[in-house]
């Protein structure tokens, strides 16, 4: 319980400077973005909106510690500020919008591909120095290497534009409404197969690696040597006393890939115009939009410290030695 | 050739790093290692040769092509031909000879800043890892949040705040947000390190700090800083690529990472040309599986179960006539 108090503390502290750089990388910056902006803007924002532009980057005339205190308390109720592109759409309502969308289409991709690499990690580790084990590990290494966003504009092309076998771009198709029927869904599947598969391609290799050598570590140990001594099936061995024991790192990892959910996808988000927080990041930083940006940030930050903070409760039920600490 | 557990001598740091080099401890990296890793490793061999061969491009492509990355020929967004091996873009630009730029600019960045993010890393970690206490508890409790903050979009973040783009604020966007991996690993191994004799008899010769963490704890962490180095170059160019790709780099000079960013902003997927896209990808996923295998090399060096005992031939080709006989 102590233990947990202090993750807890902790994650509360890293929240704390993430909130405290999100508010000084902006006024740090050289340069005035606000300037820029409304130089951008001219006469077209309502004199409040550059008021509240202006407070927002800190073109004030108050001390930076009542700004800093103004920052927390608007965050505090929820408030992220306005859109710039879009003015005058509250950016939390833009995030409720975009999220659905890279949470259905990146978390299924990464629990699909935790799931395939932990599983042929487990099988290669346990049938060392087998075919599979001597092709696959170079395989994914070169896998893995690739940039995600090159790898997708190539499925794009060839699966997409040459082959015409998949939708080209965007989450659902034109004329479309977003509703709950049996039409739009599949044909929302249809656009999210390909982004889905590009990010298990690159990244099953990972867990896949990951798993291998955590397992070959536990495979020396000698209770696993007991386990086969005492004639136990091998599948039994395999399962109940190795994996289950090598696949805790792996399960960190998992808990930092959830957390990256949001903000992964960006590239491949950009490549299939898919909707979602990483495709709304980058219109902001090609328009400036300051507040938008910084809010997706912020909530980046919060999926992986929730996820980081899920991850250790799960250790505590999994791992009995940290329940001690 | 072990000295074992000789007692270093007082005064004479010189010789205590000597003998802490040739003490079994199995993470310092000598000469002769590197080239056992090199011979013996078919995995380190390939990884080399594909690292050489980019460094090599590099290094003298440039003065091998005769124009300018920039020049525009007459014949715009033409497919491979014997005149432009790799075609060309929508501007007429011949996509080889950007290619070779862009090896010299992405390899030259790619390396300096994953040098630069391990220096940081080596500092940091050493140094909380040697005072331990109250020391390293507020320096891992910074490692820990750096750690749990997302890289790529803080990355994103501090790149569009900075108003001048160029590798250089790429470099330490990039410097800024990835050196806590590398930290926290060498923090563990240099607090698993410091109660050691050798350190310890440094520490009662009057050696200072600042000695004992670089000239006796460094040389000992030699394999985990290389391996460090070569991971956070994989990291470095794949985040460089992406931050360009975003159009946060500065988009006038030529790098694998601009050669995507026009190449997407310029529609040539949906033109057709796969040869705009295509080079600075399978160059990006060469050079990073190339310095992958070399990493797996080291890896399997640092630690020894992860290698595959290897049966000399005689006892082999004996194995399977016994095998043959029965």
């Amino acid at each position: 319980m102590r233990q947990l108090l202090r993750r807890l503390f902790f994650y509360l502290l890293a929240f704390w400077a993430s909130l405290t750089l999100n508010f000084f990388i902006p006024r740090l910056a050289p340069g005035n973005p606000a300037g820029a902006m409304l130089a951008r803007f001219q006469g077209r924002l309502p004199p409040e909106a550059v008021n509240a532009l202006l407070l927002q980057f800190g073109v004030t005339n108050e001390p930076l510690w009542m700004q800093y205190i103004h920052y927390l308390n608007s965050l505090l109720h929820g408030d992220l500020g306005l859109s710039i592109t879009y003015y005058p759409t509250p950016v939390s309502a833009m995030l409720a919008q975009e999220l659905p969308w890279t949470i259905a289409l990146v978390g299924t991709s990464v629990l699909i591909s935790f799931a395939v690499g932990t599983l042929i990690g487990i099988i290669i580790a346990w049938k060392r120095g087998s075919w599979l084990d001597t092709i696959l590990p170079p395989i994914m290494n070169f896998l893995a290497a690739i940039p995600y966003f090159w790898l997708a504009l190539l499925t794009l092309y060839i699966l997409a534009y040459t082959m015409n076998w998949f939708p080209i771009s965007g989450g659902y198709s034109l004329g479309m409404l977003p509703e709950f029927s049996f039409d739009f869904i599949s044909d929302a599947i249809s656009h999210g197969i390909l982004p889905a598969l590009t990010i298990v391609v690159s990244s099953v290799s990972g867990w896949m690696l990951g798993m291998r050598n955590a397992m070959i570590t536990t495979l020396s140990e000698d209770y696993v040597l007991m386990a086969q001594a005492k004639g136990l099936t091998p599948r039994r061995v395999m399962v109940a006393y190795a994996a289950r024991n090598a696949i805790l790192p792996n399960l960190t990892g998992f808990a930092l890939s959830l957390g990256s959910v949001v903000g992964g996808a960006l590239l491949t988000e950009m490549v299939f115009s898919y909707p979602g927080i990483g495709f709304a990041l980058l219109q902001a930083v090609h328009n400036s939009d300051y507040p938008l940006l910084q809010a997706i940030f912020l909530l980046i930050t919060l999926t992986v410290l929730v996820a980081n903070l899920l991850v250790d409760l799960i250790y505590l039920v999994l791992d009995p030695r940290t329940r001690q600490g | 050739m072990s000295l074992g557990t000789t007692a270093p001598i007082p005064n004479q740091p010189e010789a205590t790093a000597e003998a802490t080099l040739k003490q079994p401890g199995r993470l310092s990296m000598r000469l002769a290692d590197i080239r056992r890793l090199l011979t013996q490793n078919p995995k380190v061999l390939i990884g080399v040769i594909i690292v050489g061969f980019f460094v090599l491009v590099a290094l003298i492509g440039p003065l091998l092509v005769q124009k300018d990355p920039t020049f525009s020929y007459p014949d715009k967004l033409a497919a491979p031909s014997a005149e432009h091996w790799f075609g060309t873009t929508k501007l007429g630009e011949d996509v080889f000879t950007q290619l070779i730029y862009g090896t010299r600019s992405s390899i030259l960045w790619g390396f300096l800043t994953g040098i630069f993010v391990t220096v940081i890393s080596v500092v940091v970690g050493l140094t909380a890892g040697y005072f331990g206490g109250l020391v390293d508890d507020i320096i891992s409790l910074i490692i820990n949040v750096f750690l749990v903050l997302p890289a790529f979009p803080l990355a994103v973040l501090i790149a569009a705040y900075i108003p001048f783009k160029g590798s250089i604020t790429v470099t330490i966007v990039i410097a800024l947000t990835s050196w806590a991996w590398g930290a926290r690993v060498l923090r563990g191994q240099t607090l698993s390190m410091r109660k050691r004799d050798f350190i310890e008899a440094a520490r009662s010769s009057g050696e200072s700090s600042f000695h004992i963490i670089f000239w006796e704890i460094l040389p000992n962490q030699l394999a985990i800083i290389a391996a460090n180095i070569i991971g956070t170059v994989v990291y470095v160019i794949l985040a460089e690529a992406g931050l360009e790709f975003l159009g946060l780099g500065d988009t006038t000079t030529v790098s694998w990472g601009t050669m995507f960013y026009w190449a997407q902003n310029n529609d040539a997927l949906l033109l057709g040309a796969w040869w705009w896209f295509l080079p600075p990808g399978v160059c990006i996923a060469l050079l990073g599986a190339g310095l992958s295998l070399i990493n797996f090399g080291i890896d399997e060096y640092a630690d020894p179960r992860l290698r595959r005992e290897r049966i000399p031939k005689a006892i082999l080709r004996k194995l399977r006539m016994l095998q043959k006989g029965q």
